[in-house]
């Protein structure tokens, strides 16, 4: 009687989700069918919300009048880039759990308060710095100062200390030196953490826009982020342009979330409980 | 000797990350806050010998500049509205999602996470085509129920709210998977027990699920609170502070005034401004949470 009636609960509940999972995806599938229309259609009223026209046009435009290829361009370099973030990032996190020296805890407590600071205050001074280097309107310049955070540095430091001692002893023992126990045994066996901080690493390079907005200045050196808020600016009108900008943004981390669903949805887990 | 070389690997694991964040995290504090107390603009960052030091004159302008007022209480505003809403919605559905275990359920738990992995500027913009006041779909969908058409971006209170939304509707299905974690540490002996003693399902969820999420209750106020206070991407791209400024947000103050108008010093004052009332409102927000654990 009972279990009847919480399948029936369970049900309604399921129901009630879904309602809410279109709800929730309107603006994504709004955008997929804008993307496709062409300028005549896409401010109809009432809206059409299969296009009755399709249309690949403002897709090919925004590679071929506008400049999204060399936007693409430098966003694939600056995921490169912060890739070599992951690896410091990586290493970082392996000497505070396995290495001792004098004053670490007082720098692993400074790095972790980084966590605390916000972009916006820094983001002056940040600029101010890369101009004293010579790095703005680089590339280096966009991804320098994002290449490691503490908090993924906090990440690994907890998987790393899960590694036995005795591994690594075995390592020494064999003479190997402390770079080559790193790439030849630990990382090996580090596969787990390595693939989810290589999906937030894509997630957050690919999303980044605060710092290449401001670093960047010429747009031969723009991403695809701040291209697309150039274009909002310019096409406010273009709708069906702007669908297919923002569908260029979203599909790539929307076909790494679909396959790797599991590890994203750990990764935050993890990073929300610290 | 041997501890020696290990000091020496220490340095090289932990010294490349340690130094980065030095030059970008904590030296910037400091360059902050000395910057606040000079006119640094433009001529001074050609010619450094021209910045002169002014005490907290930046400060004092801040206090009277009334576009500074509007950012303050428009970010106040954000603060209060959005970190409940978010609180709640992401916290109801991580309660529904948790009802059940099934494929149906992980697969749409994806639907309520993909938001929070979108690239913001690609949600403004997708966002600014919905509320578009005369071809927007949101106006559209009114419209068949009869309600008039209403101006998401221009008017400035509506406009707020109306970047809250976008702001929730991308900052929730973060906080669900926290809830969702926590819900998934409760362990099934509290529910049997309750069960035992003929508890309804509505003290169930009031006596023993909502008490036992308060450290993730904490933890989502504590950092929702900080990402609204640093509310920028949805104001800059989308009404670029408008309309009448009623979307002003002190990031977006920062922003303009640094990088606008190059007037450096000026806006260090206001991000000095920003970080303190991060920590302040951090620090109350862990106080109020000491008393709570004495009761």
């Amino acid at each position: 009687m009972s279990s009847t009636r919480s399948r029936w609960l369970r049900a309604a509940v399921a129901a009630l989700l879904m309602v809410g999972a279109v709800v929730v995806s309107i603006p994504f599938l709004w955008m997929l069918s804008g993307s496709v229309k062409p300028e005549s259609e896409v401010l109809d009223i009432p809206p059409t919300l299969w296009p009755q026209e399709f249309t690949w046009s403002n897709y090919t435009e925004l590679f071929t009048s506008l400049d999204f290829g060399v936007y693409l361009k430098n966003t694939l370099i600056v995921v490169v880039l912060s890739f070599i973030g992951l690896l410091l990032r990586a290493m970082a996190g392996y000497g505070f759990a396995k290495f001792d020296f004098p004053g670490k805890n007082a720098v692993y407590v400074i790095v972790l308060a980084t966590m605390m600071i916000p972009d916006q205050v820094t983001m002056i001074p940040t600029y101010l710095i890369l101009n004293a280097m010579g790095l703005t309107n680089t590339l280096t310049g966009v991804v320098l100062p994002g290449l490691v955070s503490a908090f993924n540095i906090f990440l690994f430091r907890q998987f790393f200390t899960t590694i036995p001692n005795e591994l690594l002893e075995a390592a020494r023992l064999d003479g190997a030196g402390e770079i080559r126990t790193f790439v030849r045994v630990v990382l090996p066996v580090s596969g787990p953490i390595l693939a989810i901080q290589a999906i937030l690493t894509f997630i957050a390079s690919w999303n980044s826009f605060l710092w290449p907005l401001i670093v960047a200045t010429d747009q031969e050196k723009y991403t695809l982020s701040v291209g697309l808020a150039l274009l909002e600016g310019q096409y406010s009108s273009n709708y069906g342009v702007l669908m297919a900008g923002a569908a260029v943004m979203v599909l790539p981390v929307l076909v790494v979330f679909v396959f790797c669903q599991r590890y994203i949805v750990r990764g935050f887990m993890m990073s929300g409980l610290k | 000797m041997r501890k020696l070389s290990r000091h020496r690997g220490a340095l090289i694991f932990v010294g490349p990350s340690v130094l980065l964040l030095l030059v970008f995290m904590v030296v910037p504090i400091l360059v902050a806050a000395g910057a606040s107390l000079t006119d640094l603009d433009l001529r001074g960052l050609a010619d450094p010998s021209s910045v002169e030091f002014i005490g907290l004159e930046n400060y004092r302008r801040l206090l009277s500049d009334e576009l500074f007022g509007k950012a303050a209480v428009n970010t106040l505003l954000y603060v209060v509205i959005g970190v409940p809403l978010i609180v709640v919605c992401s916290l109801a559905v991580a309660l529904l999602l948790n009802m059940g275990s099934s494929r149906l359920f992980r697969g749409l738990r994806a639907f309520y996470f993909l938001p929070a992995i979108t690239n913001i500027v690609a949600v403004a913009v997708i966002w600014g085509y919905l509320y578009n006041t005369d071809s927007g779909l949101l106006n559209y969908l009114l419209s068949l129920g009869g309600v008039e058409p209403v101006p998401w971006l221009d008017q400035p209170f509506v406009a707020k709210l109306s970047l809250i939304l976008v702001g929730v509707w991308k900052g929730a299905g973060f906080n669900m998977i926290i809830f969702l974690a926590a819900l998934q540490g409760i362990p099934r002996e509290y529910y049997e027990a309750a069960a035992i003693d003929g508890v309804t399902p509505w003290q169930r969820l009031t006596r023993i699920t909502i008490p036992l999420l308060r450290y993730a209750t904490f933890f989502v106020t504590v950092t929702t609170t900080i990402a609204w206070i640093q509310f920028f991407e949805e104001p800059f791209v989308m009404t670029d502070g408008g309309p009448l400024d009623g979307t002003m947000s002190v990031a977006l103050f920062i922003y303009q005034n640094g990088f606008n108008l190059s007037d450096f010093g000026y806006a260090s004052a206001a991000s000095v401004l920003l970080f303190l009332a991060i920590m302040i409102v951090t620090a109350v927000q862990f106080r109020l949470r000491r008393s709570d654990v004495e009761y």
